[in-house]
């Protein structure tokens, strides 16, 4: 029998937990296909993970195994939709899953929203990155005053990156253009705003922590905005939530403590959602209207928020959206617009009209759950989507090739895009960043322009 | 995590009945979609009540004749509903105390899923191993 052969979208670590899983079980032969749009492996381990955070990234280890399987094939810098289409796909491969993230922010919906210095907060991540789509981005870091809203990981990445001394940044991988600019940076504060209590607050309690032991800048916190509410406190006690309580714990000791004197001023806002985006007067972030909340507990036990009609104008020229993702649709694969996701059954594209799964399409990470948890959530996601598949292939339930064979999708590739990055290619370009990185201290100096990546290859000019 | 995330990858499909149909076509389609509750509803958009297999047995093993009863006859009435917005956490606290096996999620007042127990385990339990994952992966690379 010949083998199974599968084109996985998107090499994040959903694309990366996909083919281990696939390349792992002995039920049936498979041979892994990996696409990126992007020439550079590992999604947002690269793109997404702080450049402080280096020990996160250590997982990329775990996927370079994978792609050291005999059976597995990388194509970096090559885009569906671009270079190629899902029939392209379905030609060549008897299996399809999408595991493209979540690649764009959810909006305030509030008036202001598009001026000049209001940022999607993952533009300014994917830039200090070192994302090639964000090379040229420009942030107004000339602005004394910053505002990042949300409180989840994503706006606590943001928030430290800001506070950051050179000298901190200069041993991460962060990209060159961005860590100039930041030195130029003239941020003198910076306020995270959550919609509720520190209770109910996403980022975790290491994450807390690290933004008390910041060399630059000072934790301003009010006592009054950490200290639960009735409704938070009879949750915490029924759930003896002890993560959250020392969540709480670590608040009151940064409210206690004396500033330091630091050049910068991080100040830890609760219960307060933006209303308006103030303009300057010149089409540009002259401040926050924030409305006060309240906390109340719905029918299901879960605390949420609810504005009290009082307000507040935070002075700030910049500002980071953070309150959550959305994935973006792929064309010819059906999207659950309400949910970001691609429509789906437990890993399985569903047809729209039917509800009954597409042959041969499936779905993983991100885009099939929506953007919760941990890089290592994405395993058993994985896994159930894959357990799925080798139950439809064992049936018989595939897609039907008619060109099935291995050098025939890479002789496809190869016209529609002459640059493709293997992982051969990719293990180069590492090689080469960590040089450059060892020479002057840094775990890592990024390539960011795809011109780059080609020299570095030894290939010429990209042609579009 | 949040109702959202567990809804988003669990199809878009909620099985419902009205209230005047016959609990014999109730039990049909329980097995027909091999699920435990339905939702009663008579809009598709509002649920009036919740059928579960628990209230069939009940008023099964007092009167055989229940299957050919009307729905809203035997049904929960007190439904408690959630959003999408919802904590996990607190949803499977409210569910483990109450004793509630499935709670229907209203979105502006339409009916967009269904979330049973059994689906809030199951995230919790991918959410435990994949940060104990990533927590591994993190502590072995300072070890090395």
């Amino acid at each position: 029998m010949s083998p199974l052969r599968v084109a996985v979208v998107g090499a994040g670590p959903a694309g990366f937990y996909a083919a281990d899983a696939l390349l792992r079980q002995d039920q049936v032969e498979v041979e892994v296909d990996m696409f990126d749009r992007l020439p550079a492996p590992y999604g947002l381990v690269r793109y997404g993970v702080a450049p402080d955070h280096q020990k996160i990234k250590a997982v990329t280890a775990a996927f370079d195994k994978v792609a050291a399987h005999p059976r597995f094939r990388f194509f970096g810098g090559v885009e569906l939709g671009r270079h190629l289409t899902v029939d392209d796909l379905r030609r060549h491969y008897h299996q399809i899953v999408y595991a493209t993230g979540a690649q764009t922010d959810r909006r305030l919906g509030i008036p202001g929203e598009d001026l000049a210095g209001s940022h999607p907060a993952t533009e300014f991540v994917a830039w200090y990155n070192g994302h090639p789509d964000f090379r040229d981005c420009v942030f107004g870091l000339s602005a004394e005053r910053v505002a990042v809203i949300g409180v989840g990981n994503v706006a606590v990445d943001v928030v430290r990156i800001l506070c950051r001394t050179p000298e901190e940044l200069e041993k991460t991988d962060i990209a060159d253009h961005a860590l100039e600019a930041l030195r130029r940076s003239r941020v003198r504060e910076v306020y995270l705003i959550g919609r509720r209590g520190p209770a109910q607050a996403a980022f975790t309690n290491p994450e807390l922590k690290e933004l008390g032991e910041l060399a630059g800048a000072d934790v301003v916190v009010a006592p009054d905005e950490v200290t639960p509410d009735p409704v938070t406190r009879v949750a915490l006690e029924k759930m003896q939530d002890r993560a959250t309580a020392k969540k709480l714990e670590i608040l009151h000791d940064l409210a206690r403590r004396a500033a330091a004197g630091k050049p910068r001023r991080l100040v830890l806002r609760f219960l307060l959602s933006p209303v308006e985006i103030l303009d300057d007067g010149r089409g540009r972030v002259g401040g926050l209207r924030l409305v006060r909340n309240e906390l109340y507990a719905t029918e299901s036990g879960s605390i949420q928020a609810r504005p009290t009609g009082r307000m507040e104008v935070l002075r700030v020229q910049l500002l980071f959206r953070s309150v959550g993702y959305r994935g973006v649709p792929l064309p010819g694969v059906p999207f659950h617009d309400a949910w970001g996701v691609i429509l789906n059954e437990q890993g399985r594209v569903l047809d729209p009209a039917t509800r009954r799964p597409r042959v041969g399409e499936y779905a993983a990470g991100w885009i099939k759950r929506g953007p919760t948890g941990v890089i290592g959530t994405n395993k058993p996601d994985a896994a159930e989507t894959v357990a799925h598949m080798l139950e439809d292939a064992l049936a018989g339930r595939t897609l039907t090739p008619a060109e099935p064979e291995r050098t025939a999708v890479e002789r496809l590739v190869c016209a529609r895009q002459p640059h493709r990055v293997s992982y051969e290619d990719w293990l180069a370009l590492d090689r080469l960043e960590v040089e450059r990185g060892q020479a002057v201290g840094r775990p890592r100096v990024k390539l960011c322009r795809m011109e780059d990546v080609l020299q570095a290859l030894g290939r010429g000019a990209r042609r579009e | 995590m949040n109702i959202a995330s567990v809804l988003a990858s669990k199809g878009p499909t909620v099985v419902t009945i009205g209230p005047e149909q016959s609990v014999r076509e109730a039990l049909a389609l329980l097995a027909a979609h091999n699920i435990g509750a339905l939702v009663v509803t008579d809009d598709g958009r509002r649920p009036l009540g919740m059928l579960s297999e628990r209230d069939i047995v009940r008023h099964l093993a007092q009167d055989a004749g229940v299957l050919d009863g009307a729905v809203r006859d035997i049904m929960t009435r007190e439904v408690v509903v959630g959003s999408p917005q919802d904590d996990l956490g607190s949803v499977a606290q409210t569910m483990t105390e109450r004793r509630i096996r499935h709670l229907p999620v209203m979105d502006r007042g339409r009916l967009v899923g269904i979330v049973s127990i059994g689906d809030v385990v199951k995230a919790q339990r991918d959410q435990f191993l994949g940060e104990r994952d990533t927590l591994q992966t993190q502590l072995l690379e300072r070890s090395a």
